[in-house]
């Protein structure tokens, strides 16, 4: 039984600009989404800034309310039915933001577990279980101003498992977070599934979705570009082969000239602090460095490297695609 | 009900100590009314009204509790946008309106201190005697009062829910009330168009209540006004709240990204 649905599930923002002519724009973070999450299952939403994932977990939490199409969690409908989902759900934020700071993490849960409707003789049990879950026993009386981005984060999770719920989403849960800070709420994450929840977990780390997920959908502009296990998502780029290379100051208009060579498959640029790191994908068994280097004629060529493909870059030979 | 009771308890004590503990809100809420209070008891001995001293402290006093309802409940709304807390309210299971109804009425209760500053600074500099008529009624207008700010403060907050830039609202709202309430002047001194804006006011009748029971008088029928005008503010409050609450849900206003 799939305890998440989602069909056809959109979602526009409008804004204004403009002072004495008001202007009116649309702009559609979400184009139609569909995907379902199975009982116990991990499901992993991932893509770029920007690409729709806040939006699509903040209808899903009934936050937002679609634009069109229509989502259900535990078969309550996530816009007509608001607080029969709430009830039943957990989530967390990635970020500093989301907690009364100048109290301790024992005033917020306490808060919280009364807001979630925790029966009052269950509340002391339930936010020591939880405390105990994340990591910050001893530390809750603690104002949460003096917290770690990580110990933010833990509270966080904390808060959304106060009330146990079912289903738990956790949106960019390790964004910022150091990288020892980042494995325990892997961890973390993982002893949710243990434990029996269903959760939907945004990211744009790709090594993390591979750990924790048992599937992965990739949104890229507001749709869904590949949906499957890792090793299906990894598949998808079995053949390809990836040049890359270190440039400076390599423009648009050359970055735009390396998608034209024959038999390149995508171009990524990652901005570095002085460089640029331009990753090629290109059909396996093809010797595209020389080409590539003469289309770059004109911007400074640092290191050059070809390997095979991982995970990471069937993820950014999806969400490229022009 | 004794779950509703329960977290409107619980909500209370939780938004006074965040509120307590913000070093800017005390302040202001202390403070601010004691230069009101040195402005109109000036006033005062310069129109030379004799016994009106007092009269003028609890004015000043009660106008930081509106201040502190006023900054209070559209800051602490725009402050929890600010802080990414005002969408996890929202989407807790509780209904709307008793996730909102204690903070503003902290808010309001934050405000005592202002009553309690402008009354110790008007017995320390003028010498202003605190000498009450009926102390056992004075005890039951003061919260009966607060609960009527606190309540309009509902109202007003459920505007800030859906506007993100309501606050500008709020500081264009603080003056007329003082004035339209009878805080500064009495309301007999208002002009005739004035008054019926006045009676709708749970500050006018909350003030009365409050000058009543300290300088004599009868302040139950002002009482009762007080806490009929905060039911209504109750159940206009409830509705707005869970209607803007949608429309913020529609517009995508909770958040500021």
């Amino acid at each position: 039984m799939a305890v998440v649905e989602a069909e056809g599930l959109a979602r526009t923002y409008r804004t204004s600009t403009g002072v004495f002519r008001r202007r009116t724009l649309e702009v559609e973070a979400v184009r139609g989404v569909t995907f379902e999450i199975a009982e116990g299952e991990l499901f992993g939403l991932l893509g770029p800034n920007g690409a729709g994932k806040t939006t699509t977990i903040k209808m899903l939490i009934t936050l937002l309310l679609p634009t069109s199409g229509t989502a259900r969690v535990l078969g309550y409908d996530v816009a007509r039915q608001p607080r029969e989902v709430r009830r039943r759900i957990g989530y967390a934020f990635g970020g500093d933001r989301g907690l009364y700071e100048r109290l301790s993490a024992l005033d917020n849960l306490r808060y919280f577990a009364e807001l979630y409707g925790v029966e009052p003789r269950e509340q002391r049990r339930r936010i020591d279980f939880v405390l105990d879950l994340v990591g910050l026993a001893g530390r809750e009386r603690e104002r949460v101003e003096g917290y770690s981005r990580g110990m933010r984060q833990r509270l966080h999770i904390a808060r959304g498992l106060l009330h146990d719920p079912p289903v738990v989403f956790l949106d960019e849960p390790t964004i910022g977070v150091d990288p020892v800070g980042a494995r325990d709420l892997r961890a973390t994450i993982a002893s949710l599934v243990e434990a029996g929840k269903t959760v939907l977990l945004t990211t744009h780390y790709m090594f993390e979705a591979d750990a924790l997920c048992d599937r992965i959908a990739v949104i890229a502009q507001g749709r869904i570009v590949a949906e499957g296990t890792p090793a299906d998502l990894k598949r998808t780029v079995a053949d390809l082969t990836v040049v890359e290379i270190e440039a400076f100051g390599a423009s648009e208009h050359v970055i735009q000239r390396l998608r034209g060579v024959e038999g390149v498959a995508s171009v990524a640029v990652e901005e570095q602090e002085q460089a640029q790191l331009i990753r090629v994908q290109a059909a396996s068994g093809l010797e595209l460095t020389q080409p590539l280097l003469r289309e770059l004629d004109g911007a400074r060529v640092g290191r050059v490297a070809v390997r095979e493909p991982t995970l990471e870059d069937a993820y950014v030979a999806l969400v490229t695609v022009e | 009900m004794k779950r509703a009771l329960r977290l409107t308890a619980v909500g209370w004590v939780f938004h006074v100590k965040g509120l307590t503990m913000s070093g800017f809100f005390v302040v202001t809420t202390t403070f601010l009314p004691l230069v009101l209070a040195t402005t109109a008891s000036y006033m005062a001995r310069a129109g030379q009204r004799q016994g009106t001293l007092l009269y003028v402290s609890l004015g000043a006093g009660v106008m930081g509790i509106w201040s502190s309802t006023l900054f209070g409940s559209g800051g602490a709304i725009q402050w929890q946008r600010w802080q990414g807390t005002l969408e996890l309210i929202v989407a807790a299971p509780a209904r709307f309106v008793l996730v909102i109804l204690p903070l503003t009425l902290a808010t309001a209760t934050v405000g005592i201190y202002s009553l309690a500053s402008t009354l110790i600074w008007g017995w320390l500099v003028f010498g202003v005697p605190f000498h009450l008529v009926h102390p056992f009624l004075f005890v039951l207008a003061v919260p009966a009062a607060v609960l009527g700010l606190g309540l309009l403060g509902l109202v007003l907050a459920s505007t800030f829910v859906l506007y993100r830039y309501a606050n500008a609202l709020s500081n264009m709202l603080e003056f007329p009330v003082l004035f339209v309430t009878g805080l500064l002047v009495p309301v007999a001194l208002l002009p005739g168009w004035a008054q019926p804006v006045s009676w709708v006011l749970a500050p006018t009748w909350g003030m009365n209540a409050i000058r009543q029971a300290a300088l004599g008088g009868s302040p139950l029928d002002d009482l009762a006004m007080t806490l009929l005008l905060g039911a209504c503010y109750l159940v206009l409050g409830s509705v707005l709240l869970e209607n803007f609450a949608r429309l913020a849900r529609d517009r995508a206003t909770l958040a500021l990204t």
